[in-house]
């Protein structure tokens, strides 16, 4: 299938400019504090139906992580997990341990809300506020009670800056913000997450509603997150999956049937199903 | 056959409509018809500016401003009741409430708009008035806080119902993109949920105006027939619609000018009601398509 080759050759591409650290890093086994979320056992159900069973991973800071799989496969419902999304589904339960920058997020007393001030999220569909575009990067700030003008008004743009997004608004910051196009709301949407400043972001296919040039742009704008950011995305998309994530996790039926650099898991998957997915075969 | 049947059946749906177009057409010619004949005899300056208004005494004024303070004074007492208690049970309903919870309770809560507003008259004159007699003493047994209180819990389910439904139109998307950020469910609430449905609440809020002031059992068995300019809640007033009550009731003859008074009353609170529906439906059709 053409759909491999070009997905393979990305991976060789790939491979060539990041193996000098990769085999440095697979050196030395890693401790547990050097990730930035753990979960053990982590069983989730709604009502009678268990939408993940016994996931264990590990995922490590600074990295993009990339949760693949077809649709139903608990990889949203995992994503969710992280910042606690799920918690207002009614019947929703959750079994084993989630553990984010060392605390139990579920078992230890944490607050919600600082939890999701820590791990931001990014949506499916782009969600801006009915509110200005200054607004929305600025609401976040508002809502911890920030009233430094003079700080907001840094903060919005510099988190406008980091999503490549100020040039284009600059001077309208006082539009709404859903006249902007579909891809700019979405990088709208990061920057109103990063001006929170969070240390994880969860994306929950976060271009499945944008044209190819807007995907480019959010993709080229992951490159440089992971350098400050730990994030996990979750795609649809192989061939996203294996340009922008350094770490894949294939999900299917509840189960986490393959983790891995995704290196790996795109060229020498050593589960039949991953390998099946991957090439296209179904899902 | 068939053919015949079809047309019947269209023209009998036409004729349906066009019964209720005409009807309106028809109120609203007599009203100013009628209005018409009573503004040849008393001025429209004096109708407006005069006040006091004893067209059934010897001593004739035609001063509007009396019936519409009455109507006001009640309307503002009503709101003020109707509009907090309204919108915390609506924020409550959509944002806080569980799903099984809201099933049960917003039919409950529509009950209320069921209740015959003579019930509620009744309920204000024998049970509001003398409570309040208890707190305040030196109320009058007639006073248009009692009759407002109690249309104000009247209004309550326009207010709540209808914002509630805008409240939950909001997509959940945004409430998803609040809490994300780390709001409380009392922020979003706030700062994004009512911003979001504010068109909404505001169509339900002037709904609930335009409902409390053409209400006319409650105001004419509980705030008195004494039409009286004040703004003081505690002494009898008396509405236009209860004016309107008050002469068709009584024996005044018709084609007389004083039975024309109600027209011109009449036309006065169906201009505010026309007035209140129009902006309503203008700021539903203006925010309509704000959001997907």
């Amino acid at each position: 299938m053409n759909y491999r080759s070009e997905t393979q050759e990305l991976i060789m591409k790939k491979d060539t400019m990041d193996t000098p650290v990769e085999t440095n890093e697979t050196k030395k086994p890693k401790k547990d504090q050097e990730y930035k979320i753990i979960t053990r056992n982590l069983d989730v159900f709604y009502g009678e139906f268990q939408a993940l069973k016994n996931i264990n991973m590990k995922i490590l800071p600074y990295s993009v992580t990339a949760l693949i799989g077809p649709s139903g496969c608990g990889k949203s419902t995992y994503l969710r997990v992280f910042n606690r999304m799920n918690d207002y589904i009614d019947d929703f339960r959750i079994e084993g341990d989630v553990i984010v920058d060392r605390k139990n997020i579920y078992t230890e007393k944490i607050e919600i809300e600082q939890l999701r001030k820590d791990v931001g999220m990014v949506f499916q569909k782009p969600n801006p506020f009915p509110k200005t575009i200054f607004e929305n990067v600025a609401y976040g700030l508002r809502i911890q009670g920030v009233k430094d003008k003079h700080f907001i008004n840094e903060k919005v743009e510099s988190s406008l800056k980091q999503v490549t997004l100020w040039d284009e608004v600059k001077d309208n910051l006082k539009k709404n913000a859903l006249a902007l196009s579909g891809g700019q709301q979405q990088r709208l949407c990061i920057a109103r997450t990063l001006a929170v400043e969070p240390e994880v972001i969860l994306m929950d296919e976060p271009t499945s509603a944008l044209d190819p040039i807007s995907t480019g742009k959010i993709e080229e704008l992951l490159f440089d997150l992971k350098n400050e950011y730990t994030i996990v995305i979750v795609t649809h998309n192989m061939q996203q999956a294996a340009r922008v994530s350094d770490h894949t996790a294939f999900f299917y039926m509840g189960d986490l049937i393959e983790e891995g650099k995704t290196t790996q898991i795109f060229t020498k998957p050593s589960n039949k199903r991953t390998e099946n997915y991957i090439t296209g075969r179904f899902g | 056959m068939k053919k015949t049947k079809e047309v019947v059946i269209e023209k009998f749906l036409l004729f349906s409509a066009l019964i209720t177009i005409l009807t309106t057409i028809g109120i609203v010619l007599v009203l100013a018809i009628e209005a018409f004949k009573f503004f040849r005899e008393v001025s429209v300056f004096e109708f407006l500016t005069d006040t006091e208004w004893t067209p059934l005494f010897t001593k004739k004024r035609f001063g509007i401003l009396p019936l519409l303070s009455g109507t006001f004074l009640t309307s503002i007492i009503a709101i003020a009741v109707a509009l907090p208690i309204g919108l915390t049970i609506a924020i409550f309903l959509s944002e806080y409430a569980p799903r099984k919870f809201r099933e049960y309770i917003k039919p409950s809560l529509e009950m209320l708009a069921a209740v015959p507003t003579v019930v509620y008259g009744f309920f204000a004159l024998t049970v509001v008035t003398p409570f309040l007699q208890t707190i305040i003493p030196g109320m009058s047994g007639f006073n248009s806080l009692s009759a407002g209180i109690v249309m104000g819990i009247m209004i309550i389910p326009i207010i709540s119902s209808l914002s509630e439904d805008a409240l939950r139109a909001v997509p959940n998307s945004l409430r998803e993109a609040s809490y994300g950020m780390g709001s409380t469910r009392l922020q979003t609430a706030f700062k994004v949920t009512v911003p979001a449905a504010s068109s909404g609440i505001v169509v339900s809020i002037i709904l609930a105006i335009s409902r409390a002031i053409g209400e006319t059992m409650i105001v004419a068995i509980a705030a008195g027939q004494q039409p009286r300019l004040t703004m003081n809640p505690l002494v009898p007033v008396e509405t236009l619609t209860a004016y309107i009550v008050q002469v068709s009731l009584g024996d005044v003859p018709h084609n007389s000018l004083e039975y024309r008074t109600i027209f011109a009353a009449g036309i006065t609170l169906f201009i505010f009601t026309f007035i209140l529906n129009n902006i309503s439906h203008w700021i539903k059709n203006k925010y309509r398509e704000k959001y997907d």
